[in-house]
């Protein structure tokens, strides 16, 4: 029995895996959210808005290291970053202004508003391919670990390694900050403050003076920011296509509707659940469980509840029996 | 559950809608006849076959989405079902395969299958509460723990045998028309499975859950090897109407063809797309004349009732779960066909051909552009964005080809362009989606 | 003015006869006002709505010409039965539908073209029947909300708001969703209050509460409208509003059916017998 090696195998690759995964998830959930609290649509587009966000702050990484300019054990594209969201809000700005605004003036069923946006999803698909193509795309660089599997293995004498890539804890870091921010943002501020009270009661919002106008270009900023850094998150950890970017709309409508749609902390909760368990069903549990058992009782299967190649399974099942049993979410969310 | 808005002119002028419809057939087959004069036959006979399935595909999602407000786009998945359903259906079976594991694999599906079914009864006999849960989970992962015991064994087994060539169970050796109807039932089987558990969820929540199922169900085609290959593809799927190279070999064709001209090369591959013409079209017919029938039947007004008020139409008694399910069984059985059609088609399954973009949403456009709610609509959407779709690949290049020669030689922009007419379909697609739904939302032919 | 009125012993329930009383309600006709004035025209007070006309989107008439008006610090209530479009009235004062005919001026300036948004700017407020809350902002954020076009210091109108209604004080960190149906439309009426507004609106403040709350909302609306503040009042508890009305005005088919001070009406004897129940 070696629990200690059992608890650095799950750390490895358990834990550390699914809590990076599930900030990127928890950061993509918050932007479907918002748009659902705000203007009341499920965005079919929102992969495809952190597909755009990424692909330019791609660009620009590469451009940067194209001069020289890097920075330092940190990858560049952190500071390619916020070109890229302030190109990704001048496109849904643009966007609303264009396509959204008209439906929102004649007050569209939110049916609509979601083919309209798979419209969208479509143009914003198009785009991506032709900036940067549909090949995959690695653009991390700086240091590849903060904690390296056999820097551990040597300083703690234990047989298992435990690697700490620095994408995982600037990915948990980043998200960390964009969470406080965003919470503050929106408990703290005037602007913030109306745009809860906007998506709480849009009338009254109205006859308090608020702007709609605003409110819904806000929400596309913080949104624009929060899928660029979502996805530039995601695409440092594992890498960039586009077509894997439209995927990821499953397992992050999945996390906001789980966590309840339009509540902020419920998509970050939503994020995390469906993370763990799509991590925890889809890995093999052996060693972790040869660790935990006396010698000799080794088990000879992989202990895997289902194959990676499942894992949309896993978000789609939770999305499933959230919605049977519990429609508004976890978290209360808005039922329009 | 609305439909799209009825902002446009209601009561256009009866004699000018009686006319239109011709009038858009009438020009959408003058396209096909410059694309085929410009093009080449051939060429022309290629868009039409694909335009025929595609339209099948429309007249499926139109009646669940035009008929009954149901917003599924999970197409992709019954599309693949129904191409399964080719390969089970029509593929020799695999004897050595079956010998080796196939009847481990059925025991290991009859007791996924029980586990599932023993999932149900504890959570109806038992009193809700944490016993509950907890039997629950612990008879679902002990049931799916036995199961992948019985079953993976058999898996490796079956997949072991001649894995190059074979690798799984084959099909029952069944005439290939045999497949359009079962890729119907199993696309249906699919759907009542679905419906059950997700109709009555909101509309964009239905969509997830839909866009989900399709996705899984292309998961369990890519990786499930033993059913179908996987993404190894299976291909050689007989062909209902004579090839090509059969043609060629008959000496009486080759005469006939002679007779009028052909060579015999040209003409086999000319026979060949007008006899799956036929087949498609007399599809097309009997699903579009069943579902205008529907659509004019008291069946087909309630479901547009319940559609345009749901909430009335429950109060007046309609059981609108049960009509919902009605329709997305019938819709989705349409797609089905359509899906077993394409894999006959093209004699091969590829599963990992099907992308959403293509095989949900280029559905949904048709259906849109069309004008959701009316069958004629969809038939002309499913042909004119099929044909687009392959058109503008063609048609960017040369845009593109002229725009690179009007730019400095060698230039960056020029060799980024270069590539990218690929991505012209998509960008297109969307363009026209959206002006559709802002310039004209109810379409082409609008619903009556 | 026989058999006096005494507000002491009479009960509070509502007599509105369109809630309570059912067959053969006495009908009224917008013709026949008698011993009352007729419906303030030429003279222009504060807030004047005249012979308004006009519906929702593009269907029928609700409104054929109906005037209300109030003066500074005065409390002006619309009564009159079910579907008399009292509501609707009220929506058109604060340009929540368009108006077919018929203007409104506040203070001497038309307003009838602006938006509302633009009403509340000039110092309308308007509370809203229902959902008149931000039921997941806390108490202290709803009338922050209400304040959102000011940009001075707010602090000061939120302590008046506060010493008029205690509660709200002690509760304005608890979500406004959470309090009870007295306390949800006293944090109504503070947010409307947070603009500082000439003039407030209130459309039915009293639904839904029980009598002792009613009583206590009134009181406080006497203490907004001793501030000076006009203060425009749909409710369909008639009786008690009209004995706190400086001006009261009965609608009938969107028209003026009878105009007067409170005491006015509640002593006609046909608004009594015709309306108020006996």
């Amino acid at each position: 029995m070696e629990p200690l090696n059992a608890l650095v195998v799950f750390l490895n690759f358990v834990f550390i895996p699914a809590a990076a995964y599930g900030a990127q998830l928890a950061l993509g959930a918050l932007g479907v959210t918002l748009i659902y609290g705000i203007l009341r649509f499920s965005n079919f587009a929102h992969g495809d808005t952190m597909a755009f966000g990424t692909a330019i702050t791609i660009l620009v990484t590469f451009a940067l290291q194209g001069a020289g300019v890097t920075f330092g054990p940190l990858p560049t594209a952190l500071l390619a970053l916020p070109v890229g969201i302030a190109a990704t809000a001048l496109l849904v700005l643009g966007t609303d202004r264009s396509v959204y605004r008209f439906y929102r003036e004649r007050k569209a069923a939110p049916v609509i508003l979601v083919i309209v946006s798979m419209g969208v999803m479509f143009v914003m698909n198009g785009i991506v391919r032709f900036i940067i193509g549909v090949e995959d795309v690695v653009f991390t660089d700086g240091a590849r670990f903060v904690i390296d599997a056999r820097g551990f293995r040597e300083a703690t004498g234990l047989a298992e390694g435990l690697a700490l890539r620095s994408t995982q804890v600037i990915t948990l870091v980043t998200a960390a900050v964009a969470v406080a921010l965003l919470f503050w943002f929106l408990n703290r501020t005037r602007t913030g403050k109306s745009m809860r009270a906007f998506s709480d009661n849009e009338d009254l919002a109205l006859l308090s003076g608020i702007s709609p106008e605003r409110v819904v270009a806000i929400t596309w900023i913080i949104v624009a920011a929060l899928a660029t850094t979502a996805g530039v998150l995601y695409g440092l950890d594992k890498s960039f296509k586009a077509f894997t970017y439209f995927q990821l709309l499953l397992p992050i409508f999945a996390a906001a509707i789980v966590g309840g749609l339009g509540n902020p902390v419920g998509a970050i909760a939503g994020g995390f659940i469906i993370a763990f368990s799509e991590v925890m069903v889809t890995y093999a549990w052996r060693k972790v469980v040869a660790y935990l058992l006396p010698e000799g009782l080794e088990p000879t299967s992989l202990l895997q509840l289902m194959s990676t190649e499942y894992k949309f399974a896993v978000s789609f099942a939770i999305l499933v029996i959230v919605l049977l049993f519990r429609p508004t979410g976890l978290f209360k969310g808005q039922s329009v | 559950m609305t439909s799209v808005p009825r902002a446009t002119s209601q009561a256009a002028p009866r004699a000018g809608a009686d006319l239109r419809i011709p009038l858009l057939y009438l020009a959408m087959a003058v396209l096909l006849v410059v694309t085929g004069w410009i093009m080449g036959a051939n060429y022309a006979l290629t868009i039409v076959n694909m335009g025929l399935i595609s339209a099948i595909m429309a007249l499926g999602v139109n009646l669940q989405w035009g008929y009954a407000g149901l917003f599924n786009i999970g197409v992709l998945g019954f599309l693949a079902l129904g191409g399964l359903a080719t390969v089970l259906v029509a593929m020799p079976p695999v004897v050595e395969a079956w010998e080796a594991g196939g009847l481990r694999v059925m025991a290991g599906l009859v007791l996924g299958f029980v586990t599932i079914l023993g999932l149900v009864q504890i959570w109806k006999r038992m009193a809700p509460g944490r016993a509950r849960t907890w039997s629950m989970i612990v008879f679902g992962v002990a049931g799916l723990l036995v199961t992948r015991w019985v079953f993976d064994p058999g898996v490796a087994a079956v997949e072991a045998v001649s894995p190059a060539s074979t690798g799984y169970l084959g099909g029952l050796g069944l005439p290939v028309l045999l497949a359009w109807p079962a890729g119907g039932l199993l696309a249906a089987g699919a759907a009542w499975v679905i419906g059950k558990t997700a109709l009555g969820l909101r509309s964009d929540y239905l969509a997830i859950a839909t866009l989900g199922i399709g996705e899984i169900i292309l998961a369990v085609l890519k990786n499930e090897d033993w059913l179908a290959r996987g993404v190894k593809n299976v291909v050689g799927i007989p062909s209902p109407v004579p090839q090509a190279i059969q043609l060629q070999n008959d000496p009486d064709f080759v005469a006939r063809a002679a007779q009028l001209g052909y060579d015999p090369v040209t003409a086999s591959t000319l026979w060949n797309k007008i006899l799956y013409m036929g087949l498609f079209a007399a599809v097309l017919l009997v699903v579009l004349v069943l579902a205008q029938l529907a659509l004019h039947s008291p069946w087909g007004r309630m479901m547009r009732a319940i559609r345009d008020n749901e909430v009335a139409a429950e109060a007046m008694g309609k059981d609108v779960t049960r009509r919902h399910l009605q329709i997305f069984v019938l819709g989705s059985a349409v797609i089905g066909i359509a899906g077993a059609m394409m894999v006959t088609l093209d004699g091969q399954l590829t599963p990992g051909s099907y992308q959403p973009l293509r095989y949900t949403f280029l559905i949904w456009v048709m259906v849109i552009v069309g004008g959701s709610g009316n069958n004629w609509g969809a038939i002309l959407g499913g042909f004119l964005i099929w044909w687009l779709w392959v058109v503008v690949e063609p048609l960017g290049r040369w845009i593109f080809a002229h725009l690179i020669g009007v730019l400095p030689e060698g230039s960056w922009l020029a060799g980024h362009l270069a590539g990218a007419e690929a991505h012209m379909r998509l960008l297109t697609m969307g363009v026209l989606l959206l002006l559709v739904l802002r310039f004209s939302p109810r379409g082409l032919i609008p619903e009556r | 003015m026989t058999e006096a009125y005494d507000p002491l012993r009479d009960d509070r329930g509502n007599r509105d006869i369109s809630i309570t009383k059912i067959g053969n309600p006495p009908v009224l006709t917008p013709a026949e006002n008698r011993e009352t004035r007729p419906a303030p025209g030429a003279v222009r007070a504060f807030l004047t709505a005249e012979a308004m006309v006009g519906g929702y989107g593009r269907g029928a008439n609700i409104l054929n010409g109906c005037t209300v008006a109030a003066e500074k610090g005065q409390i002006a209530v619309i009564v009159g039965p079910n579907g008399a479009g009292k509501s609707t009235a009220m929506k058109a004062v604060f340009g929540m539908l368009e108006l077919r005919q018929g203007t409104v001026t506040l203070d001497g300036e038309d307003i009838t073209r602006l938006k509302p948004q633009e009403r509340v700017a000039r110092g309308m407020a308007f509370v809203p029947q229902t959902r008149n809350i931000f039921a997941s902002l806390s108490v202290e954020e709803n009338l922050e909300m209400g304040a959102f076009l000011r940009r001075d210091d707010i602090s000061r109108t939120m302590e008046q708001v506060y010493t008029l209604f205690p509660i709200l004080k002690e509760k304005r960190r608890q979500p406004a969703g959470e309090l009870s149906g007295g306390q949800r439309q006293q944090v109504a009426v503070g947010r409307a209050l947070m603009t500082e507004p000439k003039v407030l609106m209130l459309d039915e403040p009293t639904a839904g509460v029980s009598p002792i709350v009613m009583d206590e909302l009134f009181d406080r609306i006497i203490e907004v409208a001793r501030q000076g503040i006009t203060i425009l009042m749909v409710e369909q508890n008639a009786r008690q509003a009209l004995e706190i009305a400086d001006m009261g005005y009965v609608l009938v088919q969107g028209a003026n059916a009878y105009s007067g001070t409170g005491r006015e009406l509640l002593a006609d004897p046909m608004v009594r017998k015709s309306f108020l129940g006996g």
